[in-house]
This record gives C-alpha cells, structure tokens and sequence, in this order.
C-alpha cells in the first residue's frame, strides 16, 4: 500500500521497571517534512526514538516504515530501513579518523581502502558545504565538527529518515543556521527528518509540524504555522505557568570573590581559560553565558580548587573575618578548612555532584563526613538533614537508602542543590542547574538560588538559557573560547547582544 | 523485511529491580548445586564411582579427623585473610590481582627474621618483628603500583599482576641463598629445633585439644570483624566508597583521591603480607615459590563473589577450601583421579556461581510470557 | 658465535608460545574482553593437541605424520575454543566480571591439563609417562637441508613448521586488524561498544568471535610447547608462567600483533639469558624476572606519554549491556 508516510508509530509502549517511559503513543512522520518532536525532559522523545533506532525494543506497539510493519531489533536493523539517529551524545570512537567513523560497521570488500572512503566522504561533505577534514581524528575535533561526522554518516549510509536527538544544544548559532539550511536541503531530496528538541523558537523556524509528548503520553500533533510559542509550551507543560522569574533587588552588595587574569589548560593541552577577570558581590546573582565549552566549567573548577591553573589569581574576601584568602594553588579541602565556604554545583550531576550507588543519606555525608573526631562516621546529623531536604524540597524518592541513580533528574538535582544550600555557603556556583529538569522543579531551584541571594550569598549561576539568565541574573558574563567577551546588566541586556557577544571571537576569525 | 511471527524477539534481556535477599540466596545456593551435580556426573564417568561415595570421601578430607578439620579451618582462614586484604581495594576499583606477589614479600620477610633473630628476640619481640615487616614488605609491592596508578594512571592490573613473578623471583633466589641441602632450592624447615616465631599450636588445649591453629583462627576473625567495621562505617571506608563510584565525585567532595589510592593498595598489600606472615609462622615454617599456592588469585573471586561482604567471604573461603581439601582426599582414594582434579572441580563450580550472578541482576522477557507481565 | 646462534636459537623456541599467546590475546583484548584465563587457555591446547594425538598413536597401526599433525591441531583448537567459549559465555552472555571469570578459567585451565597430563595414560589403562614421540617429531621436523645452509640455515630454518605458522599467523591478524573493515569493527567494539552497536554491529557476536579465535590462537601456543618443546609429552606446571607472560607481551607490544613478534624474541632470550651469564644460581633467578620488569617499564612508559593510540582498548575488562541506562 503506497502511503506518503514515511514512519507511523502505533501504540507504542515502553516501561523501565515501573517507570512508564512511553505510554501508548502514536505519530506519524510524512516524506520530505521536518517534524519537531517538543517535550520536556523526561518526556519520553529520546526514548521513542531510540525504539525506532534499534537501541531499545517496544513493550508494545507496532511500527510501520513505508506503510509495512518492521520489527526494529538493533541498530542495524534500523540502518537496513534507512533510518539513521543522531545522538545527544555523539556515538563515534575517539581515536578513529572521520572517515574511518564513517564507514564503520557497513559491508563490503573485506581489505579496507580508507583512502577510497575518505575522497568519498570528501564528495558528500562538499556537496552539502560542510566543514570536515575526513582524516582528521575525533579526539582533534570541536563539538560541531563531530556532530558533522555524525549527520554526513547516515548520508553516507544513505539514511532517508533522520532522527536528530537535540542538536542545536551545542551548537552555535551560525552553526545552528547552517545546520538548518542542510537539513532544508535534505527536506528537499524527500527524507523525512525529526528533530527532538525544546527550544521553542527552533521549533516554530525549522518544522512542518510539531508532536508534543509529555511525561511519556502523547498529547497532540499542530501544523508550526497555526501555532505559536503560548500554545506549544501550554501543550508541553500542561498547563500555564509564569515566564516571569523573580529578581529581587541586590542589597548590601560587598565584594566576595575577585578573579583576575585566570588562564589554564585543559586535558587536550587547549587554552581553556585565558586571561579571565572578574568579581562577585555578596547578594547579587552572575550569570556566565556562553557556548558549550567555552571555559565555564574550567572557570568554576578553578575556583572551587578543582582545576589546575596556570596564571592568574583568586581572592576570596572572607565576610566573618574580613581576611583576603588567595584560593589559587589550594586543594578543595584546604579551601573549605580556611572557612572558605564555596558551594559547588558541578555540570555532571550523578557523574560528579553524587554518588550514584548510594542513598541520600550517604550522598548528603559527602561533604560532612569528616565531621567529628572519631575514626568511624557519624550518620545522625546527615540523616535528620536528609531528612529535611526530602520534606522542604519535595524530594520524590522511596526513602534515604534508595541509590540516588534511581531517582528522577529533578529529585537528584534537589537532593544536590540542598545539601549544598545546606553548607551555608557565602558563594554558591552552579553550573547548568536546570539542565534536563521539567519547569516546575526549575523554578523551585530559581527560587531557591534568589533566597539564597536575598541571604547575601555571592552565587554564580553558569547558564545555557539565554531567557533565563535575562531574567533570573543581575549581571551577565560571556565567556566566548576561554575569553571574557563582554559583562552586561541583566536587566538591560538583550538576547541578540549576549548572542552576539557569545560568538564574537568567531567573527573575529 | 521481517514475517509477521517474528514480531519480537524470542527472548529479550532486562535489568531486575533488586530481588529479595532470600531469592538472590536461593539462586546462588541453586548454582552451587547444579555444578556439585554436575561434578558428580564428571566424576562417575572417570572413575565409575558412586558419586555418593566420593562425596563422602570429600567430607573425610574434610572433616575426617581432629587434625584435619584444624588443617580445614587454618586453609579457611587463611583464604579469608587474603579475601579480607584484597577487598577495600576492589571496592575501590584498583584491581589488586598482585596479592600472590604481596603473600610471598610478607612470608619471605618473616621467614628471615625467623632465620636471623629467631635466636636472639624474645618471643614477643620476635612475633611482634615478623607481623610488622611482613605488613610493610607486602604493604610496599602494593604501594609501588599504587603511586604509578594514582600518579600516572598506569593500568594496576596488569602492574601488580607482573609484579606476583618479581616477588616469585626473588623467593627463588633466597630459596637458593638458604638452601638446607645444596642444590635442593629448599630452604626446609626454619628453627625445627628452637620453633622460635613458630604461632603456638597447643594454645588453651583444655578448650581446642593439643593441636590446633586456634591463634590463626582468632587472628583472621579478629581481623574480619574489624575489616567489616571499617569498609562500612568508618571515614576511610566511606571515602574507599566514593573513589571507587566515581573519581570525579571524590575530588569535588575534597577527598585527595591519590591518597586514598595509596592509603587503600597499600591496606591491601600489607594485609596480604600479613597473610604471608600466617602462613610461614603459622603452618608451613618454611618459604617457597609455592608458598602463596594461588591464593592471591583465588582470592579475588572470594571477594568478588562476596561482593566484599566479609561475612559472606567465610562462607566462600570455606567452600573453595572444602573442594580443594575434599578433592585431594578423593584423589588419594580413587586412583584414576589426581590432586590437579581439584582445580577442574573448583573451576566449574566457580563458573556456575559467576554465571548465577546474572539470573540475579537480569531477568528475561519469552515472547509468550508477555501478556502475563503487561497484566 | 656459536654460542650467539645457539642463544638466538633458544630465544626463539622460548618466544614462539608467547607469540601465539600475545597474538590470540591481542584478537581477543581488541574486543574489549581482557582475558586472564589464557594461561589456562593454553594448558588446553597443549593437553586437547596432546590427547588427541594420544588416542591417534594408540590406536593407528600406520602411522601418518600428516594425519597425526592435523588431527592434533584439530583437538588442540577444540580444547582451546572450549575455554574461549566458557568465558566469552560467562562474560558476553551472562555478564559476570572479566578478571574473575578469567582467573577462574585458568584455574580449569591449567588443573585439566595437569589432570589429563597425569591420569591420561591410567585412563588408557597403561603405565608411564604419556608420551607420543611419533608426533612429536612430525612437529620438529625442518626443512631437510637447513643445516646445509650454515649460520642462515641455523638462524632460520632450524626450526618445526609451528615457528612460521606463528609469524604468519601474527603478521596476518596484524593486517587484519589494522587494514580490514572486520578489523575496524572489531577495534570499535573494544573501543567503545556502545558506538559500535550503533553503527550495526554485532557486538557480542564480535566479542564471541573474538575470543574464540584468539582463544584458538593461544591454544596453538601451548601445543608448541607440548610438541616442539617437549617433543610430545606432559610436565606437570612445565608450561609455568609464560601464560602470564604472553599476557604481559600483550602490552610490551602495545596491542600490536607486528610488534609481539620481535618482542616474543626478546622476551624468549630475557627469560634464558641467565644462562648465559656468570652469575650464581641464586642470582640467576634474580635474571628471571627481567621480561616481567621490562613489562613493567614498558607499561610506565607508556601511561607516562599518554599517547590517545598506544593505550589499551577504552572498554577493555568492561562488560557491555544496551539498555544500561
């Protein structure tokens, strides 16, 4: 039977344990449109479409491809239909070439001739006017270079439905531009392309159509150009919420933390951080801007003693004792040992901030469990305060001992944020603290960063949402390749000039 | 592409939610005796013995005699003070599998203050001598590693695993050095005349009869009741804890990770020098290449498949010693089979307790046993 | 000089069952599957290729060299892919721990082939030493006029057609690896199973193959040292540590099947060069660990220059389950 759909889901089920990941969920994706799949984290797209790709396997449900119904068992099962996926988190080995990524796993002549693939690659890659060195290894590569590897490797295995698991996160935006005008063109050539997404306006530029998915049920498919952004985010969030963020006036605003000339490496030998200055106020909130990698997680590490520095200085300004504390060149343990309080939220929650084997309880000791003289730790205190993190914050969890990688992001964000609130800290940094949290709980956490602020706490807020550090901070720094490309007044300030300022060095070159 | 009967797959793998403890227990127990089954059948068709009475040869070798079931316990015990010293670093992630190497330093550093001092100390000095320098001879073959891993993260699986041949060497060479009959490489037995470092084996014989190995028993249980206290509730075992779930995590929490690396191999290292120091002045009273016997390796799986619990470790360290023990008495009865048999045995009921492992963390999904779970 | 050929000579009759253990593991490492069960793996081909040729000279009347070298090979490849099966079973199928489960097959490795080496004949129900010198010399034979050709005959043609197989098995698994599509595949799953699962390849089906091959491989080391060593008999431990050792010419090669070759020699003449030096027996055996130190040099060296492309394969000892999540 001919159809002009390209995929139809029907029914679709998927369940964790007893997480329902995806609920009984039916869409349809036509030839040679652009479809934006809009949710909020935790939604269910990426899991959906990992179903499709091969990576997971329905609990129920039918799949159809072409009008004709498909069991999808692996991942090459996928590539046999001709759907490729391009993953969040790119899937390629770091100390392969591009090429070399490129034709993995595809059949053919048993000797290997990477020159003929290379000069291959070569054609795709200036047929569509990509910027790819096919020999270059990917361990070498920026963001967008391997993202490019990814998207020319379905077109090389000549995918007609391409799936895109958020690839404007970590893009710039001229980059986020050419990477729509591609997929335009590909819209062109017939292939049906789904974009799994949650920036609003992205999704009202680029998609035919949106299907909207929340906590795993399906809730409705519109055409973009009879919606708008109210009706989408009503659709993805079920119901109204205030844009408006509260920024509470700054009051009794003392110098806390003053940076100055902070330069260093990272792993690869890159510049990270070149020559970054500048200060932080006790009751004032500083947003850090900038694109994915642009040294904010090197900044952060190097004040709290995370990081090594090669140049450049750190002050503290101790509010109890009035000292000047030079933090440069001290361990995170000596930092806290000084009565430097730095409160840290680190970017990989589970990865960094918590353990994930461990309950709450556990997880709340990490910063206390020295406590105390006796050689053995003391739990009463972490308990009692586990405790109360679990009722003040609405923490969702069977109870304290349950591993805190079992738990929702939202709930380990929470657990997170409150045991470093808890530390009563002077200045509290955060690195994409609402990253792949739902709206109500990412409130919940600005609510308690500006109370934390009203306290007179220095906090530093790193950010990926332009809106939010526009409304939530009182001054915007944007770090643009490692450099401070520009301070603004959040309240003057506008998206398109910190946008400007995020990607300067680039015009640059 | 795909017929309509081969929707789904046949069979499909998922992660379980933690089963009950008695469940998991239950198919552990289950696996261990599938695999006492099928070494039955192995033996039957070698030896065309009853497998009931081989069994029972087992239990003899066991359990036969007073002095055997001290011999059983001491083997026990010696096992699980490997176990014991290997596990804070497992938990860490830091593959110890040098604890052979860490056992031969540990006897051959006691086995010379025995030779040199035996004469001269006195009996406590002596004792008190040869634990120390056994801790830190096994101690360091354990730190050396642990400084490369922490400092350069070189790999320490393969670093300790080398270094169990250096140690092996160099117990060679002083084999050699010490020879009782030149050309022998036998050292024989230290101080058979004086028995100075010997651990006495007639301590408190009104309760353990005139020979037992009561001080090893209380020395290792001493040891695992204080290895249970300090992986669970101590600040180091918190911080052992944490390095091993994710080095990233231990740094931001302020733990100095390279400290905790080296504070915990070397745990490790020493209490297997420890073991060694058991085992020269405690049974054999002599040091050989053959001293350590393989438990440095053998521990590793009691460990592993204790998941470091030392409780549980008693119980592994005791059926692993029960196959050994329970072979070679089966060996010297039935002449078809041999004191290597053992290993064959131990091996597959080892692969059955591996493979049990996963029907406790995975669970399988039949096609038609589907409609049952969606209900 | 002839001191020199004879020392060069015994290096490589002591490297050529550690080239067959380090290729087979290197196969098998590329995978991602750190398998510590070879020593054991290679105890079984000593002792399958061993039996087999047992049972052919017990009961042939006329006995084929031709056929006694196949049927020998044939079992020494089964008792070896048993072992590669045991543990690709374990650790792909039921996921338990790579080094235990390796541990545990060297264990059964080794005990089989002690126990068969001993009891085979009382099996057989005759007397002694089970031995199959027939065999044995269809092993050694070399190229009839090698010994014609001088120092060149002597340095290279001294030796049973196993020498050779093992350098062309290792040059071969080099280009496989390095130069196939199989082989890329292969390297990506060791590398990073998840990306390689994405790609459409099988993974476990990669990881099986792997370690059945490699397995296969290392098991003909061991029938070297059986046959061509031992010229067709079984001493208990007599393989000893060079299971290990292989393992540990694995990293001196830095997972490079080309460069195990030329450190197989090496390692072969540091593991007799105590004989050749003036030193005491106690001192010799000091000499003995030279091929573990320098391992462990090699093993410094190599984390101390951190180079992306010299270092083990990312996922090696780690096992892979899709849905982990």
């Amino acid at each position: 039977m001919p159809t002009s759909n390209a995929i139809e889901l029907r029914n679709i089920s998927k369940f964790f344990g007893s997480v329902v990941a995806n609920n009984k969920i039916s869409l349809d994706v036509k030839k040679g449109e652009i479809l934006s799949l809009l949710g909020e984290n935790g939604s269910g797209k990426t899991t959906l479409m990992n179903m499709l790709s091969g990576i997971y396997f329905p609990d129920e449900g039918h799949i159809y491809v072409d009008g004709k119904e498909v069991t999808i068992r692996s991942p090459k099962d996928a590539f046999d239909l001709k759907i490729g996926m391009i993953h969040q988190h790119f899937k390629l080995i770091d100390i392969f070439t591009a090429a070399e990524n490129i034709v993995l796993g595809l059949p053919g002549s048993l000797n290997l001739d990477i020159k003929q693939v290379a000069a291959d690659v070569k054609v795709l890659v200036d047929k569509y006017g990509f910027k790819l060195d096919p020999d270059k290894k990917i361990y070498e590569m920026s963001v967008s270079e391997k993202q490019t590897v990814e998207i020319v490797k379905m077109l090389y295995r000549g995918a007609n439905i391409l799936i895109l698991d958020e690839p404007t996160a970590v893009l710039t935006p001229s980059e986020t531009e050419h990477l729509f005008d591609v997929l335009r063109n590909m819209k062109q050539d017939g292939k049906a392309i789904i974009i799994i997404t949650h920036k609003l306006n992205e999704v009202l530029e680029i998609s035919d159509r949106v299907s909207v998915l929340r906590k795993g049920e399906y809730i409705g498919t519109v055409n973009t150009c009879d919606t708008n952004e109210l009706a989408l985010t009503e659709m993805m969030v079920g119901k109204k919420v205030s844009l408006d963020i509260e920024r509470p006036e700054p009051e009794n605003m003392e110098l806390r933390l003053e940076v100055k000339g902070l330069t260093c490496y990272n792993l690869e030998g890159v510049k990270a951080l070149d020559d970054v200055s500048f200060s932080a106020y006790s009751g004032e909130i500083l947003g850090i801007a900038g694109i994915a990698g642009s040294g904010q997680k090197e900044l952060l590490e190097s004040i709290a003693g995370l990081q090594k520095v090669s140049s450049g200085s750190v002050t503290y300004y101790d509010p109890k004792s009035g000292n000047e504390d030079e933090l440069i060149g001290k361990t995170p343990l000596e930092i806290r040992e000084l009565g430097v309080a730095l409160s840290f939220v680190p970017e990989d929650r589970l990865g960094m901030g918590l353990v994930g084997s461990m309950g709450i309880t556990d997880n709340i000791m990490l910063r206390s469990y020295r406590d105390g003289k006796s050689f053995l730790t003391n739990r009463k205190g972490p308990k009692k305060l586990s405790a109360d993190i679990i009722r003040t914050l609405e923490v969702v969890a069977p109870d304290d001992e349950t591993p805190v990688s079992k738990l929702s992001g939202g709930n380990v964000q929470k657990v997170l944020v409150g045991r470093e609130i808890a530390a009563a800290p002077t200045v509290l940094m955060t690195a994409y603290a609402v990253r792949g949290l739902d709206i109500n709980t990412s409130y919940t956490i600005y609510d308690l960063l500006n109370e934390q602020k009203k306290k007179g706490v220095a906090v530093v807020y790193v950010g990926e949402d332009l809106d939010v550090l526009i409304e939530l901070c009182d001054r915007i720094m944007v770090l643009c390749g490692g450099k401070v490309s520009g301070i603004v007044d959040g309240r003057t300030a506008t998206k398109e000039q910190i946008g400007l300022l995020m990607t300067s060095r680039e015009k640059g070159e | 592409m795909h017929n309509e009967k081969a929707k789904e797959p046949f069979v499909r793998l998922v992660k379980r939610p933690s089963l009950p403890f008695w469940k998991s227990w239950l198919i552990r127990i289950a696996s261990v005796l599938l695999s006492l089954a099928l070494c039955a059948v192995l033996i039957y068709m070698i030896t065309e013995v009853n497998p009931l009475r081989a069994y029972t040869a087992m239990f003899e070798g066991v359990f036969g005699t007073e002095r055997r079931i001290w011999n059983s316990l001491r083997d026990t015990m010696i096992l699980l003070c490997v176990g014991l010293a290997l596990s804070p670093a497992f938990k860490m992630r830091f593959w110890n599998l040098g604890g052979e190497g860490q056992i031969l330093m540990g006897g051959l550093i006691t086995a010379a203050v025995m030779r040199y001092c035996g004469d001269s100390f006195p009996t406590w000095l002596l004792l008190l001598t040869m634990v120390i320098t056994s801790l830190v001879a096994g101690g360091i073959f354990a730190l050396v590693p642990a400084y490369f891993k922490a400092r350069w993260n070189t790999n320490e699986t393969l670093f300790t695993l080398m270094l169990n041949y250096v140690a092996t060497q160099i117990v060679a060479c002083f084999s050699i050095l010490w020879e009782a009959i030149p050309g022998s490489a036998n050292i024989g037995i230290i101080n058979s005349a004086t028995k100075a470092g010997w651990i006495p084996t007639d301590f408190l014989p009104g309760i353990f009869g005139n020979f037992n190995y009561s001080i090893n028993v209380i020395i290792v249980l001493a040891l695992t009741a204080f290895m249970y206290i300090y992986m669970k509730y101590s600040k180091h075992g918190y911080e052992i804890a944490v390095v091993g779930e994710s080095e990233n995590t231990a740094k931001y929490a302020g733990i100095n990770v390279k400290n905790v690396i080296l504070r915990t191999a070397t745990l490790s290292g020493a209490l297997c020098g420890l073991t060694g120091f058991l085992l020269v002045a405690g049974s054999s009273h002599s040091i050989s290449t053959s001293t350590g016997d393989g438990r440095g390796f053998t521990a590793i799986i009691v460990a592993w498949l204790a998941k470091f619990n030392p409780a549980i470790m008693v119980l592994i360290s005791f059926i692993l010693v029960f196959l050994d023990k329970g072979t070679a008495e089966m060996a010297s009865q039935f002449t078809l089979l041999n004191e290597s048999f053992a290993d064959v045995l131990t091996a597959i009921v080892l692969f059955f307790i591996l493979g049990s492992e996963f029907f406790i963390n995975y669970g399988l999904v039949f096609r038609w046993s589907k409609h049952k779970e969606v209900k | 000089m002839s001191v020199f050929i004879t020392f060069i000579q015994k290096a490589i009759t002591q490297g050529i069952p550690l080239l067959y253990g380090a290729t087979g593991e290197i196969i098998t490492e590329k995978s991602g599957n750190l398998n510590l069960g070879i020593p054991g793996i290679m105890y079984l081909g000593g002792i399958g290729g061993l039996t087999g040729a047992f049972i052919y000279e017990m009961n042939t009347t006329s006995f084929s060299p031709v056929l006694a070298v196949i049927i020998t090979f044939l079992c020494a490849i089964i008792f070896s892919v048993l072992g590669g099966l045991i543990y690709s079973f374990l650790t792909v199928t039921l996921r338990a721990n790579q080094n235990v489960t390796g541990l545990a097959l060297t264990t059964f490795g080794t005990g089989l082939g002690n126990y068969l080496g001993g009891s085979l004949s009382k099996i057989a129900g005759t007397v002694g030493q089970i031995t199959v010198y027939s065999t044995g010399k269809a092993f050694k034979a070399t190229v009839p006029f090698a010994d014609d050709l001088g120092i060149f005959g002597q340095l290279f043609l001294s030796y049973g057609f196993l020498t050779y197989l093992s350098i062309a098995i290792a040059i071969f698994a080099a280009w496989f690896i390095f130069r196939t599509r199989i082989g890329l595949n292969l390297r990506s799953v060791g590398e990073n199973p998840a990306t390689a699962d994405a790609a459409g390849i099988n993974v476990s089906r990669y990881k099986y193959l792997a370690t059945c091959i490699g397995a296969a491989i290392a098991g003909i080391g061991g029938l070297y040292f059986v046959m061509e060593y031992l010229g067709g008999t079984w001493q208990n431990n007599g393989f000893g540590d060079r299971g290990w050792l292989a393992v540990a010419l694995v990293i001196f090669a830095r997972w490079k099947p080309n460069h195990a070759i030329w450190g197989s020699i090496l390692f072969g003449g540091l593991y007799i060069l105590y004989v050749y030096l003036p030193f005491g027996d106690a001192i010799q055996e000091i000499f003995k660990m030279l091929p573990y130190v320098v391992t462990i040099f090699v093993l410094v060296f190599t984390s101390l220059k951190n180079k992306r492309e010299q270092q083990p394969p990312a996922s090696l000892g780690i096992t892979y389950f899709r849905e982990d999540r």
